[in-house]
């Protein structure tokens, strides 16, 4: 047995509930830090700015499990919705924090959606999310049919360049990281397109 | 001149250095810090600045909140990057070159700008552009006093300031982040304000690295960045000279950059800021014209369209 055979058969163990349990901790670690100075002192900011990252490198993780698997044999494609649900769940929670500890002004919040383009890209990226979200399932998937599905999480595609241009357009001054992050998503989603069709028919 | 400010403020308000001195080692460390503390006292040197009524209702900022929370982009452009990385900065000797439109130019060490000036403590608002505002007990003396050492030609009309660019000692300079070294400007008359300081020390101690020791300028109307750190050289010219983040992105950063709840930056509202050190369910609080120097600041800029000049 090769050693992506090996990783391979010890993954398919992994249960989804796992991730789920994992993902679920993470956060909670961030708030018991934010709540006891472990945040530094503008824990809000740094609460929100973690779990947009968070999310951020999940959402990529997520899309990066299809090219492993095609440039790499290593299979995660069990683990793939559960990784993509999480990166809801973090997108979720980052939006939370923003309304509710950061902004916290009903007619602020409004008027962030509306006049600050970061902020419309990023929102757009959640509303592009949901859908996705709710079809995550066994039951959407046979309702919809599996073309009709594949298609709706197309949607995936976008939403990812959204997140990463949201993270690039509210750094201040020449700043790397969001552009490296940036620079992952357009190549994550470069290959896709020239990825041969068997991928998609397999 | 020390003294020249008064006002009638109470000292009432402020929470003396032994008061919360005490009150965080009861938090922090219990009973070996408290004893640590009685014993050895204070580690760094008074600076010995004398206390203002300046700013005395106003609730400063803990050290801590003030020395960890920082934006020094020569030390990298996270909040914790220059308390971390600022102690690679050499600040003795140090010494500042006063040039341009003077009639004493030349390098001034840090004896000969701290010769014959009494520092003063003043309690400020600090209000950054990214919405995020503290208070800062600083110790220092009014650049006035500084310039009128280095004597103002006639045909000066603003005032150039640079930090150190040290790529030796300063790990973010490596990164095209903003044009370095970097540079801020005052109108001669900003400059000559009363309550523009350069600031040697916070708490009465010498001023911390992440801080922008030895030296810097602190103007407590206007947004964080124009109170620039660490000083090399002071220029006095004749036209409005180039600063750091208006050459960066002069729509979002002006000259002026007098903080104006009316003017948004483009990517956010000015509107609201929040304290730090207020925990994780701290609220925003209304901005204050000119961070609440209108009284002191506004008829420097009588008769101008504050948004246009922004």
């Amino acid at each position: 047995m090769t050693t992506v055979q090996a990783i391979n058969s010890a993954l398919g163990r992994v249960p989804p509930w796992v991730l789920y349990i994992v993902s679920v901790l993470l956060p909670a670690w961030l708030l018991y830090l934010g709540m006891t100075g472990g945040l530094g002192v503008e824990p809000i900011k740094e609460l929100e700015h973690r779990l947009g990252e968070l999310a951020l490198q999940v959402f990529l993780f997520t899309l990066a499990v299809r090219p492993l698997r095609d440039w790499t044999g290593l299979n995660l494609m069990k683990l793939r919705r559960a990784f993509g649900l999480i990166t809801f769940f973090y997108v979720f929670l980052h939006l939370l924090v923003w309304l509710v500890l950061d902004v916290g002004i009903l007619s602020e919040i409004w008027a962030d959606i509306v006049k600050r383009p970061y902020i419309t890209v990023g929102m757009a990226a959640f509303v592009l999310m949901i859908p996705l979200a709710v079809t995550s399932n066994n039951l959407s998937l046979r309702k919809l049919g599996p073309k009709r599905w594949k298609g709706l999480h197309k949607l995936t595609y976008p939403a990812a360049v959204l997140a990463a241009l949201h993270y690039v357009m509210l750094a201040k001054g020449f700043q790397i990281e969001p552009l490296i992050y940036l620079g992952i998503t357009l190549l994550l989603l470069a290959g896709r397109f020239r990825l041969p069709r068997k991928a998609a028919t397999a | 001149m020390a003294g020249r400010y008064q006002s009638d403020m109470t000292k009432d308000d402020v929470t003396p250095k032994h008061v919360w001195l005490n009150r965080r080692s009861l938090i922090a460390g219990g009973a070996s810090a408290l004893a640590l503390g009685s014993i050895a006292g204070p580690a760094a040197a008074s600076l010995g600045a004398v206390k203002t009524d300046y700013g005395a209702d106003l609730e400063p900022n803990s050290f801590d909140d003030i020395k960890s929370y920082n934006n020094f982009y020569e030390f990298g452009t996270d909040k914790s990057d220059p308390a971390r990385s600022a102690h690679m900065l050499t600040t003795e000797p140090w010494s500042i070159e006063i040039d341009g439109l003077v009639d004493n130019p030349g390098t001034y060490t840090m004896d000969d700008i701290l010769a014959g000036v009494t520092l003063e403590e003043r309690i400020y608002r600090f209000r950054c552009v990214e919405r995020w505002a503290m208070v800062v007990p600083w110790a220092g003396f009014e650049l006035a006093d500084l310039l009128n050492k280095a004597g103002v030609q006639s045909d000066a009309k603003y005032v150039a300031f640079e930090t150190a660019y040290r790529p030796d000692e300063m790990p973010g300079v490596r990164s095209p982040i903003i044009e370095w070294p970097y540079r801020e400007g005052l109108r001669l008359d900003e400059a000559m304000h009363p309550l523009t300081l350069m600031a040697t020390g916070i708490y009465d101690e010498p001023m911390p690295k992440q801080n922008g020791a030895p030296i810097r300028l602190v103007v407590p109307w206007k947004y964080g960045y124009k109170s620039i750190k660490s000083i090399v050289r002071i220029s006095l010219v004749e036209k409005q000279p180039p600063t750091a983040w208006n050459t960066y992105s002069a729509n979002e950063y002006g000259f002026y950059s007098n903080v104006n709840p009316n003017r948004d930056h483009p990517r956010w509202s000015q509107k609201y800021e929040r304290r730090i050190g207020g925990g994780l369910f701290a609220r925003q609080t209304e901005t204050l014209m000119f961070n609440g120097y209108e009284e002191e600041v506004a008829g420097l800029y009588d008769g101008m369209d504050l948004i246009e000049f922004h």
